[in-house]
């Protein structure tokens, strides 16, 4: 038996998961039109490689990664482009973003396309042949799975599958264990190869018994080391962190990689996809996306990338109180800007909402320093205090009381008595500091152009002078014909200006903000939606201030 | 833009307060049955008084009155104070305290969530100080008293200020077990003499140490329903017996032993209600032990050294005053930061 480990705090909301279970996974009918975003992934947009006009088969490269993080694009199924342009897409941003809208045609035509020996190829071959295949993260992270495949300095020992799926009304990893296990662990065993991992611990929540058996029944047939790990139902099991200290007792701190603690982890539909990608040549064109809450028929659905949420959602007939729609569960989902925004690859699930569903939180008292909410952080922080701290835009003592470490699982919202939407405080607070430190990166460019300008005028006058004495020296000479030049001595003092400069220069670089120098470009990309967001509220508090000024 | 949490869990800070006040039912309770119904009195006078000045103060403060008037805080702050009075007390010092609590200790530091010091201490502070004579008036139990005043003869004193004639204020009150136990040191009597006074029970006061049993019952349930941790209590009552004992153990004929103090005074309210108040007590698991702990201890010190009935108030209030101090040197190491970062 494994010990399992403990993580502080989490919360036990209720599951609301068996309405969406009762019945298998049903591929969703083919849209009468597919959006498809160049921008899935955490990183680079994908370079748009097709024209209004274009034919596209299935599976066909559509958007190129660029370079850095990125990940690629393809043809949802076979069809007409009719646009390439702006379109709304599922953001809570509510921003336009460069898509591909596809007329399918009904063919279902695939490009051609076959699997590769990933046992004989080079690391590097298969990483790339994942990376054109657009494989990400479908924990929601969407992180580019090839870049976690490296096996970099460090040694892997834990390969982690998570199938904690912790978050409420949310089924989809579920549905998928139940039905496709055999090829997630094809999937494991492939991931496990090619980090050299010594073994596979997968865990998954002790409320899905149907998944937890289809999923042992699989590994036993695995000849690589895979143990299926049974872990109790709690608020935020799922997150990777929260999952690996469960798992290995290991605790992972913000701005830390697993790697460097022996461990990687990956969702278990990642894992199905990789497969499916190395396997047969298939790229991500679709993912099971769970549809429920205030719905007749709450079930799971093979989606196309790109299917509208309002066709998808109308299979599962939303009552007519419906009037939101949230992407992901009710602890960190975001709202939908509109229905009309389409599937991307993040999305896992869709919840009809309604005031009756999600009754709206009765006004904010203020906190009453109760300490709920520092009982129930999976990050081991004082949201009061940090609450506090991002109330008065004290963002200097937010930082010291490690804001950045929050993962916005929202365990303290749930359970704060006062009603505070905590997390939106700390949102708050984390984007006004980034802000801020690009503002200071900013003025301290400025200055080192400033201060470099003027020590080159300074300079320019040094050398004019210089030349100026020289010159007359050199008469001076030539009338006496001996000198007592005091270059010398004005050369040193050229030389402490030059130090002086050099080391002010370094002085600025060493006073460089912290939380925007050393990003991982998943959080570079955060702090792009971040400031997307800022931007929307600005304009919707001062819809009349036009463009702010930066 | 609704990007917070969708689902909470169904609480509020009314149910927190109501909890509270229904834990201290089984003290108020036994508190009848030694002493009568004038405590009901002294708290529902307290209720009212705290009620409207809340109202009041929400008024001038220009915020909205319905939400922060159903929150029950103000009424448990009424109901601890009126707890920490004498229930003979003429009704002006009930309002008195209560309107001083509610509109300086606590509006004029912004209102709920905000005060630095628990109101009800304050209050009883503010009286103790003001009007000492008027606080060392307890009602005797059942029995003890040379004469038992009706329900009816207690609302003639409360409201009017006169005792059935012949009747003297001394007739029907007493000094409280801790204070007896102070003056009649004074006197150089042995301890276990005195405590063979008809005043004492088996372990401090007859009837106020089944109250404070009603009390620890009603603690039991705050621990049961985890509106409070074990931290401050266990803190408190430990720090409480250690010092008591070990003053004890030098010196017996002087000191009354630990389970005496456990059991006297205020020192169970204290430990469950007045010090478990979230808003004015820290907020970290160890700031929790240290300033409980030192409550403890300074309680036994103000009990026994000190020129005051009991310590549990200004115990309290020296301990408010610390605890940012105490938040800001036990802040908890984060995720991935504790040591080792493993296990």
């Amino acid at each position: 038996m494994r010990t399992l480990y403990q993580f502080h705090g989490g919360v036990h909301p209720p599951t609301n998961k068996t309405q969406s279970t009762r019945t298998p996974i049903a591929p969703a009918p083919l849209p009468g039109k597919l959006v498809i975003p160049f921008h899935q992934h955490v990183g680079n947009m994908a370079r748009p490689l097709v024209k209004a006009g274009n034919r596209v088969l299935k599976g066909q490269l559509i958007g190129m990664p660029e370079d850095g993080v990125s990940s690629a694009v393809h043809a949802s199924t076979s069809g007409t482009i009719s646009a390439i342009g702006m379109a709304v897409v599922a953001h809570a941003s509510g921003l336009p973003d460069l898509c591909a809208t596809l007329i399918p045609d009904g063919q279902e035509e695939w490009v051609t396309h076959e699997g590769m020996a990933y046992r004989t190829a080079a690391g590097a071959d298969v990483r790339l042949a994942l990376r054109l295949a657009g494989v990400v993260g479908l924990g929601g992270a969407v992180f580019p799975s090839d870049l976690k495949l490296r096996s970099g300095k460090h040694k892997i020992k834990s390969l982690v599958l998570n199938g904690a799926e912790c978050e409420p009304y949310i089924t989809c990893d579920d549905m998928l264990m139940r039905e496709r296990a055999a090829e997630i662990i094809r999937g494991a065993e492939i991931m496990r190869f090619m980090l050299d991992a010594e073994e596979v611990l997968i865990g998954i929540e002790d409320n899905k018994p149907e998944a937890i058996a289809a999923m042992q029944l699989a590994a036993a047939a695995s000849d690589d080391k895979m143990e299926v790990i049974v872990v109790p139902t709690i608020y935020p099991s799922g997150g990777a962190k929260q999952l690996m200290r469960i798992l290995t007792g290991i605790e992972i701190a913000a701005g830390v990689r697993s790697t460097e603690k022996g461990m990687q982890c990956f969702n278990v539909a990642t894992a199905l996809s990789i497969y499916r990608a190395l396997q047969f040549g298939e790229p991500l064109l679709s993912r099971i996306v769970t549809v429920t809450g205030n719905v007749r028929n709450a079930q799971n659905f093979e989606v196309l990338i790109g299917a509208p949420v309002n066709e998808l959602v109308a299979l599962a007939d939303p009552l007519p109180d419906t009037n939101l729609y949230i992407m992901g569960g009710p602890m960190m989902g975001v709202p939908l800007p509109s229905a009309q925004v389409s599937v991307v690859k993040a999305t896992n699930c869709i919840i009809a909402a309604s005031d009756k569903l999600f009754p709206p939180p009765p006004p904010a008292l203020p906190c009453i320093r109760c300490t709920r909410c520092a009982e129930a952080c999976p990050a081991d922080l004082q949201p009061q205090e940090l609450f506090w701290f991002a109330q008065s835009k004290n963002f200097g003592k937010a930082q010291e009381y490690s804001l950045f470490d929050c993962i916005e699982c929202g365990a303290c919202s749930y359970v704060c008595p006062s009603h505070i939407p905590l997390v939106q405080y700390y949102r708050f607070a984390k984007s006004e500091i980034r802000a801020l430190e690009h503002e200071q990166a900013a003025a301290d460019l400025a200055r080192e152009r400033y201060e470099f300008r003027q020590s080159r005028i300074e300079r320019d006058k040094q050398e004019k002078a210089e030349k100026l004495a020289q010159k007359e020296m050199t008469a001076l000479a030539a009338r006496q014909s001996a000198a007592t030049p005091e270059a010398a001595a004005d050369n040193s003092a050229q030389l402490r200006i030059q130090a002086a400069v050099e080391h002010a220069r370094e002085q600025a670089a060493a006073a460089r903000p912290k939380n925007i120098d050393t990003l991982t470009p998943r959080q570079q990309a955060e702090i792009a939606e971040i400031e997307a967001r800022r931007a929307k509220a600005r304009e919707m508090a001062h819809p009349d201030a036009g463009q702010p000024k930066e | 833009m609704l990007l917070s949490t969708f689902i909470s869990k169904p609480d509020s800070v009314s149910a927190i307060m109501l909890k509270v006040l229904l834990a201290l039912l089984p003290g108020i309770a036994l508190y009848v049955w030694y002493y009568g119904p004038a405590i009901l009195v002294s708290i529902t006078l307290a209720s009212i008084t705290a009620l409207a000045t809340e109202a009041a103060m929400l008024k001038l403060r220009d915020r909205p009155v319905k939400p922060f008037l159903s929150d029950n805080s103000a009424l448990l702050t009424a109901w601890l104070l009126a707890l920490s009075i004498p229930p003979l007390a003429p009704w002006w010092l009930v309002v008195v305290g209560t309107a001083f609590a509610i509109s300086v200790a606590k509006h004029l530091y912004g209102g709920l969530g905000n005060n630095p010091f628990n109101p009800a201490m304050i209050g009883y502070a503010v009286l103790i100080i003001s009007f000492p004579s008027h606080m060392t008036h307890w009602l005797s139990p059942h029995g003890l008293g040379q004469v038992e005043l009706s329900f009816a003869d207690q609302l003639a004193y409360i409201f009017g200020g006169h005792l059935p004639s012949g009747i003297k204020l001394d007739a029907v009150t007493t000094a409280t077990p801790l204070d007896t136990l102070k003056t009649q040191l004074q006197l150089d009597r042995p301890v276990k003499e005195i405590l063979g006074m008809p005043i004492y029970g088996a372990l401090a006061g007859k009837g106020s140490e089944m109250v404070a049993l009603g009390y620890i019952l009603g603690g039991a349930y705050l621990l049961f329903k985890r509106i409070i941790t074990w931290h401050i209590p266990a803190a408190f009552l430990g720090t409480l017996l250690v010092t008591a004992g070990i003053f004890h153990l030098i010196d017996p004929g002087h000191y009354a032993a630990p389970l005496f103090h456990l059991t006297a005074g205020a020192a169970m309210l204290g430990a469950f209600f007045i010090l478990t108040d979230p808003i004015s007590g820290p907020t970290t698991p160890k700031g929790k032990l240290i300033f409980a702990a030192g409550a403890g201890f300074l309680t036994y010190v103000i009990r026994v050294f000190g020129g005051f009935p009991d310590g549990v108030a200004f115990a309290t209030l020296l301990m408010n005053i610390c605890v940012p101090l105490i938040d800001a040197y036990t802040q908890p190491p984060v995720f991935g930061k504790k040591d080792g970062g493993a296990k």
